[in-house]
């Protein structure tokens, strides 16, 4: 039996705004082990990136227990050493007016035992082969000067640099196109197998989930509807969400709208 | 037969704050007939937001012109000044739904304000000049055929309305004039496939109204296009390397960048995990400098050493227009 790097048992989180109150996440009871890739799908307004915070530490759960790896996250500085996240939107990550190489040696410093000045250097070079990208090429350029793929690969070089044990990935590739999606792929699961990482997949793309991820729970208002193996959700799906999912990808081989 | 749209050997560029001349789309023709719904897709960076602009004849620095002439039903969209263009051809002949509807959207204003505001601008550029009341009640009617709760949207700041919501209200201001040709630059690529699939609905069902009937569709997503488009085009580094119907382009391709695409999609069905999605290495070329032979070459599976040498042209193949001298 591997670990449990996450723990969840009957985790709710509500947001109140003036009178009305939002479950965001509500009864939701999981385990996640170590070195799995687990994807968490569902439409807009599930749920799902609100979870992804709670594992996170950003956010704390209102009702249930959630514990990484058997405790509860208490300092979220030390919880970041060892789970990092890459989002959405790369641009809204790095700050505009600093150079990408100096954010990228910057991310060091939530590190609880800094390395030296030279390997910093030396990995952050090593991060950006990883992903593809000669380190001469990004030399003095500034976000606003690479286009959005190589910004999403410049977050996921972050993340070959720090080697954290866990990763939230939340929708890395929605806003990029199909061939850098596939590229971006092969980096997490290169994640995956060089340093035997947990990943947390967060996506609306139950296509994407199916080809990368060892489970995958569904999430439909605020509750995990259904969770299995990719091929049981998405051969035999147990809810009605699951389908609907399943039916909306705009297939080629089938009809998908009426005209 | 008259073209409602009509592209030919468009050109565009970029000038640098070093003088630098980066050709964002080279060489782009195209005619479309009433009714018709083209697709252009193609990775990020390969023009097709700059082609947008270009459609749509508005020009501003760092954006010019090389070359080419774009007509709307017979009108010339070039060398016209920005204002001009806001004037009288957006909205009424060419209207664009923009990609982050969010961003689209000015947060401190009600949706009815800002559809408002489209309405007044272009009535009052023709010299009429209609009351609140009726521009109000114009809009109700407008945004009651798409089937939502009008009153809620209308009176709503983009921030209290779902993604959804938001994109459909867009769309309802981009069309309320009724334009001719409706540039859609990546509608749906920051929805889910749910909420995408109401939002195409709504398209279509715009479209079924006659609210408007030609459209060009941009995206990234090829499977999505097979279904929404009539025709598609494939972009590489500011050209069309493959111009076909939407049948022939998605599940027959020819040149080796669409096979590549095609290839990286990913599906729900059993046989995906043993495919893996093809990557195409490398990033397109600098359009900064002169190209030399086809653009795709460096990163191209088949790619011969002539490849480099040799400008491709558009040729038929297969029915459909390939720019590359090895398609078969």
């Amino acid at each position: 039996m591997s670990d449990i790097i996450f723990s969840a048992q009957n985790i709710s989180k509500f947001f109140t705004q003036g009178k009305k109150t939002v479950r965001a996440v509500d009864d939701v009871s999981f385990d996640i082990a170590d070195g799995e890739i687990v994807s968490i799908v569902g439409g807009s307004g599930c749920g799902k990136s609100v979870l992804a915070k709670i594992m996170l530490g950003l956010y704390h759960q209102d009702k249930g227990v959630f514990l990484y790896k058997g405790k509860p996250i208490t300092n979220t500085r030390e919880h970041w050493n060892e789970v990092q996240s890459v989002f959405q939107d790369p641009f809204g990550c790095f700050n505009q007016f600093f150079s990408i190489r100096a954010q990228l040696k910057d991310a060091f410093g939530i590190l609880k035992n800094k390395p030296s000045k030279q390997e910093i250097e030396q990995r952050v070079d090593e991060a950006l082969l990883a992903v593809n990208v000669k380190p001469s090429d990004i030399e003095g350029k500034y976000p606003f000067e690479l286009s959005g793929g190589q910004m999403q690969r410049m977050l996921l070089a972050r993340i070959f640099a720090l080697k954290p044990k866990v990763l939230i990935a939340d929708e890395p590739t929605s806003m990029v196109d199909a061939c850098v999606r596939a590229n971006i792929l092969d980096y997490l699961m290169k994640l995956k197998v060089d340093l035997g990482m947990t990943i947390v997949f967060v996506t609306h793309d139950i296509g994407l989930a199916y080809y990368v991820s060892d489970r995958i729970f569904i999430m439909h208002e605020a509750k995990v509807v259904d969770q299995g193996k990719p091929e049981d959700v998405t051969q035999h799906p147990k809810s009605q969400q699951t389908v609907r999912l399943l039916e909306d990808i705009p297939d080629i081989n089938r009809e998908w709208i009426k005209k | 037969m008259s073209h409602i749209l009509e592209v030919k050997d468009l050109s565009l560029h970029y000038l640098t704050r070093f003088g630098q001349k980066v050709s964002a789309v080279t060489d782009v023709s195209f005619t479309m007939k009433q009714g018709e719904i083209l697709g252009i897709a193609g990775e990020s960076g390969c023009g097709k937001s700059t082609l947008v602009n270009g459609l749509m004849g508005l020009f501003i620095p760092p954006l010019y012109p090389t070359g080419g002439d774009v007509l709307v039903s017979g009108e010339s969209l070039m060398n016209r000044t920005p204002q001009d263009i806001r004037k009288n051809i957006l909205s009424q002949k060419v209207s664009m739904i923009p990609q982050g509807a969010f961003n689209a959207l000015n947060p401190t204003r009600k949706i009815k304000d800002i559809a408002a505001d489209v309405m007044a601008a272009h009535s009052a550029s023709q010299g009429k000049n209609i009351s609140k009341h009726d521009i109000y009640k114009r809009l109700k009617d407008r945004f009651d055929l798409f089937g939502m709760e009008t009153e809620h949207i209308l009176n709503s700041f983009p921030i209290q309305l779902t993604a959804g919501e938001r994109q459909r209200s867009v769309i309802g201001i981009s069309t309320l004039l009724n334009p001719k040709v409706v540039i859609a630059d990546e509608p749906t690529s920051a929805l889910d496939v749910t909420t995408q699939k109401v939002v195409i609905k709504m398209i279509f069902d715009l479209l079924e109204k006659n609210i408007f009937s030609t459209m060009i569709f941009i995206t990234h997503e090829l499977p999505l296009l097979r279904h929404v488009a009539h025709n598609i085009a494939i972009m590489y580094a500011g050209e069309f390397v493959e111009y076909g119907t939407a049948v022939q382009v998605v599940h027959d391709p020819r040149h080796p960048y669409t096979k590549a695409l095609m290839g990286a999609m990913l599906s729900a069905d059993s046989e995906q995990k043993n495919r893996k999605p093809t990557t195409i290495e490398g990033a397109p070329p600098s359009l900064a400098k002169k190209i030399e032979g086809c653009r795709f070459a460096d990163r191209c599976p088949s790619a011969r050493p002539e490849c480099k040498k040799n400008t491709q042209n558009l040729k038929t193949v297969g029915g459909r227009l390939v720019r590359c001298d090895y398609a078969e």
